[in-house]
């Protein structure tokens, strides 16, 4: 390619670039990765609808692993309602009070990591905003991405939602316990729509109200902790600073 | 919903994503101490998670008042293409995400992409 475009207009000129729209985000992401990276962090990515029972699972699992070192990021159009639950149920927690946006990105995640002892932790858990599209498509530095689907949502909503479904490590079926009031639940159905969705699908039925698979994925959390490369564990001066004035 | 127009637009991933294309834009723009822009080409895969619609409704919104404010987004799209991760072959879009031949998870090779591609400037003659 000539500089100009060849219009034969001296002034017209075109550049060829081939980036990614996201670029400015992924590298903030890649900045988090490396932070979690260097203390050895797990960060995982939690969304799903609003209402598909996100934070009552994290309360629940808060509670069953209250010895471990949990902390939580909670993403939140106007309210602290999800972060004081979770904080109640004993994780550190964070709100992130994204105002219109619809999804939380990875500048919103760092700025809220001043507001955590995040080092602290040893599994972070980012609560997304309420949402099947807009939180797919950003990289928050997280290591996992779980969705929850609730059973009221229907089985079809991977195949609605292709992208979120596509990109999840883990698929979280919530409120099993409401099953038994819902006699025309397919569940091959929304196993065919996994498998039409995730190159390796997994999903767990669980209930925060019973307790059901709640063992599965405390389990699957261990797995995905003991995967993780040793802490690499650089110190980063920037993130202590602002620490400080929290307290 | 209880939202104008514009506020519906600003609650979608696309407004980030086009203020995002728009501050890039105008570094390119400067870079090359160009005057305006002429156009911009994006390519929006198939599974990328962008609606083509709103995101070219948030490019005329967003535009006003920038170097693009007479710039046309011209706006590509690219298919999804799925590949085996262990033989390499095709996995077609529709069915299971898994190798026909040996059952290896397939991964996306094409369309899951946003690409800025071009832009195309007017720069004053020196």
């Amino acid at each position: 390619m000539c500089e100009t475009c060849g219009c034969g207009d001296p002034d017209l000129v075109s550049v060829e670039l081939h980036e990614s729209l996201l670029a400015s985000n992924d590298r903030m992401a890649q900045h988090n990765r490396e932070h979690f990276g260097e203390r050895g962090v797990l960060a995982i990515n939690l969304m799903g609808s609003p209402g598909s029972g996100k934070t009552a699972l994290l309360e629940a699992t808060a509670r069953a692993l209250a010895g471990h070192r949990l902390g939580a990021l909670s993403g939140d159009l106007a309210t602290d309602n999800d972060g004081a639950r979770l904080r109640a149920a004993g994780i550190p927690a964070a709100t992130i009070t994204t105002g219109s946006a619809c999804h939380l990105d990875a500048r919103l995640v760092h700025e809220a990591l001043h507001e955590l002892a995040w080092e602290e932790v040893d599994t972070l858990f980012v609560e997304n905003v309420g949402n099947l599209v807009c939180p797919a498509i950003y990289d928050l530095g997280q290591q996992a991405n779980v969705v929850a689907l609730s059973v009221t949502e229907g089985e079809d909503k991977p195949l609605k939602y292709p992208v979120i479904f596509r990109k999840a490590d883990l698929v979280l079926l919530t409120k099993c316990d409401l099953l038994p009031h819902l006699p025309g639940y397919r569940m091959e159905a929304l196993e065919a729509a996994l498998a039409a969705t995730m190159p390796v699908p997994r999903l767990v039925r669980c209930s925060a109200v019973t307790g059901e698979g709640l063992d599965e994925w405390y389990a699957w959390i261990a797995a995905r902790r003991a995967e993780l490369p040793p802490a690499t564990g650089k110190r980063h001066h920037h993130h202590h600073h602002h620490h400080d004035h929290s307290g | 919903m209880p939202q104008t127009e514009g506020g519906t637009v600003r609650t979608m991933h696309e407004y980030s994503l086009v203020t995002a294309l728009l501050d890039r834009v105008e570094a390119v723009a400067r870079e090359h101490g160009a005057t305006a822009v002429s156009a911009v080409r994006v390519r929006v895969g198939e599974l990328s998670g962008v609606e083509l619609s709103l995101l070219a409704t948030a490019y005329e919104l967003a535009r006003t008042d920038t170097l693009c404010a007479t710039a046309p987004l011209e706006l590509l799209t690219e298919p999804a293409r799925w590949e085996c991760t262990a033989c390499g072959t095709a996995v077609a879009a529709d069915g299971p995400r898994r190798c026909g031949l040996c059952g290896a998870p397939a991964r996306l090779v094409a369309g899951g992409e946003m690409l800025l591609e071009r832009v195309e400037m007017e720069v004053p003659d020196v």
